[in-house]
């Protein structure tokens, strides 16, 4: 934690572990009987409960998204940079309230608790979940808090289709979704790159068909290769060629094949760090949610005919260089929106970085968020 | 608010859901969902201005006329299509002017009057292409690069078979002066226009 810390950070903040009683039934039509949520929360909940807003986190994220836990923490939340104290997201005006989702691995019950059934971990028992499943244990969650509308729902990637289906699946309970570099249903090519990283992991020997856990091991290789994969489809071949080049480690060509370039070492740092941090399982359960993601799908294809339920208003944003989801997958909702009426904005924000550009505070990204965050805290008298 | 804007706030009915083609800061838009319930978006692409319309609640969608078109607005989706003091800025007004009347009932659309007398006066007494407060341009560096008169914009109409509903000039103050309305190719300096495809 910088000293002294910045006047716009939420400064230490204290996650809370909530226990739910009440079975949920889940989309595959299985039923968790109980279950815990994670959450941290930056901001004060005014009287009338108006202004809360819900951060939903993309496929590696987590409940820890502004502040620090401790004065020894090096990094703060993964999206300090839009929220605190006078920052898009501002804490001095909204109660924000982040998760971590149900088959996570930072707290939330998912495949790495125990199974009160057996005593042992869930593992491959842990049911799949879908953005659905998210978004009914989220509005649980408000319920718990009392939140009867949320002020927004405001999520990138991963995390952003789950504000879409809030809108459609509680059209009353949210004034706004806010939906950034996202995309409403995975393309092959999406899909595909979901698939590798599944193979790399369940191709792993200490995979164990996903019982790891009870035979003491970890699918560190195959869950290092996902996360190279993935790592590689955030960035933007700009981006991947500003930071490293052809950049080699040492002077000259060694003729062998251990990481000599840049890239190489950077990747397999980055994929074995996040190895021992991240649960395979729950690495396969969210690829899988991305992969179901699909809100069309039951309006006979049509999103713009799915979207007729929704009540909210939308602001989408897309980065130019994200080629993940592209500007045209954020188009391709905006348009549905608009054949279905509904209030929305987009803007396609020129940013290098490819698709991790929505974590990263650009002039205009920041200013539109902001400009917008502002009329919706107006709006609710925050 | 602008006098031109206080023109085409007349022929918009309450409730109607509108496409405005280059909103600018959403002045209009805004005025139009507060005092006669209308729908709709705005299409910009200047980054300040779609931050501003962000900001006062005007759905605002960042896409380029030029490059983009209207393909993604299915036909008859708006009541009424409007483009304020854009038109000559785009690469073919011809095709946009379709466009607008393909995706909305009605279109309004205001432009300069390269006809205006002064504008004239300019060009034969200094044989350099004019510049004015309403075109505050060099001809190498101006947006605008398809002006046309009065008469030029009513040909067009009378090509593509348009019917004109209502037509209106006003000086540089947006103000509607019967002088102006006496001889408007001559002494009207902005013209609104408002257009449709449908039959009487």
């Amino acid at each position: 934690m910088p000293d002294p810390l910045p006047t716009d950070s939420v400064g230490i903040v204290t996650p809370q572990t909530l226990h739910f009683d009440t079975p949920i039934t889940l989309a595959c039509s299985q039923t968790l009987e109980s279950y815990d949520l994670v959450i941290e929360t930056y901001g004060k909940l005014n009287a009338d409960a108006t202004n809360a807003v819900l951060i939903c986190h993309a496929l590696s994220g987590h409940h820890h998204a502004a502040g620090y836990h401790s004065k020894e923490d090096r990094k703060p939340g993964w999206w300090d940079s839009c929220i605190g104290p006078g920052k898009p997201i501002d804490t001095n005006r909204f109660f924000v309230v982040s998760l971590n989702n149900l088959g996570g691995c930072h707290g939330s019950t998912g495949p790495g608790s125990i199974n009160p059934k057996t005593g042992q971990p869930y593992g491959p028992d842990f049911p799949v979940i879908t953005v659905r499943d998210w978004v009914h244990s989220q509005a649980l969650l408000a319920d718990r808090l009392g939140i009867e509308c949320w002020a927004a729902v405001v999520g990138g990637s991963l995390g952003g289709m789950q504000a879409l289906q809030w809108s459609l699946d509680y059209p009353d309970r949210l004034r706004h979704a806010v939906t950034i570099a996202s995309t409403p249903r995975l393309s092959a090519q999406n899909i595909a790159f979901n698939e590798v990283a599944r193979q790399a992991i369940t191709s792993d020997r200490e995979f164990h068909d996903g019982r790891y856990y009870e035979h003491d091991t970890l699918p560190r290789r195959g869950l290092m290769l996902a996360r190279m994969v993935g790592h590689i489809t955030y960035l933007s071949d700009a981006s991947m060629g500003e930071k490293f080049g052809r950049e080699l480690r040492d002077q000259a060509y060694k003729f062998g094949y251990d990481a000599e370039f840049q890239v190489e070492s950077y990747l397999r740092y980055q994929g074995e760090r996040f190895s021992e941090s991240f649960d395979a399982n729950t690495y396969l359960l969210m690829t899988k949610a991305l992969d179901y993601f699909d809100p069309a799908y039951e309006h006979d294809n049509d999103l713009a005919k799915a979207l007729l339920r929704a009540r909210c208003e939308f602001l989408v944003v897309s980065f130019s260089t994200d080629w993940r989801f592209t500007p045209a997958r954020s188009e391709e909702l905006v348009n549905a929106m608009i054949a279905a009426r509904r209030k929305v904005s987009y803007a396609e924000i020129d940013a290098p970085w490819g698709h991790d550009a929505f974590l990263i505070p650009t002039p205009r990204y920041t200013a539109i968020f902001h400009s917008y965050m502002d009329r919706v805290a107006r709006e609710v008298g925050a | 608010m602008r006098a031109d804007l206080k023109i085409i706030e007349q022929w918009i009915s309450a409730g109607s859901h509108v496409l405005d083609l280059g909103c600018g800061d959403g002045t209009l838009l805004d005025y139009l969902q507060r005092e006669k319930q209308a729908t709709g978006f705005g299409l910009e692409i200047n980054p300040d201005h779609i931050t501003t319309c962000m900001g006062r609640g005007v759905s605002v969608i960042e896409q380029n006329l030029d490059t983009q078109g209207l393909g993604n607005f299915e036909d008859h989706s708006f009541d009424t299509v409007l483009m304020t003091q854009a038109l000559q800025a785009v690469r073919r007004p011809d095709m946009v002017l379709d466009e607008m009347l393909r995706v909305g009932r009605e279109g309004i659309v205001t432009f300069p009057n390269f006809a205006y007398w002064r504008l004239r006066w300019y060009l034969m007494r200094r044989g350099r292409m004019p510049e004015s407060e309403t075109l505050p341009y060099k001809w190498y560096n101006t947006p605008n690069i398809h002006l046309c008169t009065f008469n030029d914009f009513e040909a067009l109409c009378y090509r593509k078979d348009f019917r004109i509903l209502n037509r209106t000039v006003v000086d540089g103050e947006h103000q509607d002066r019967w002088l102006s309305r006496l001889w408007p190719n001559m002494l009207g300096q902005i013209a609104i226009y408002r257009i449709t495809r449908e039959e009487s």
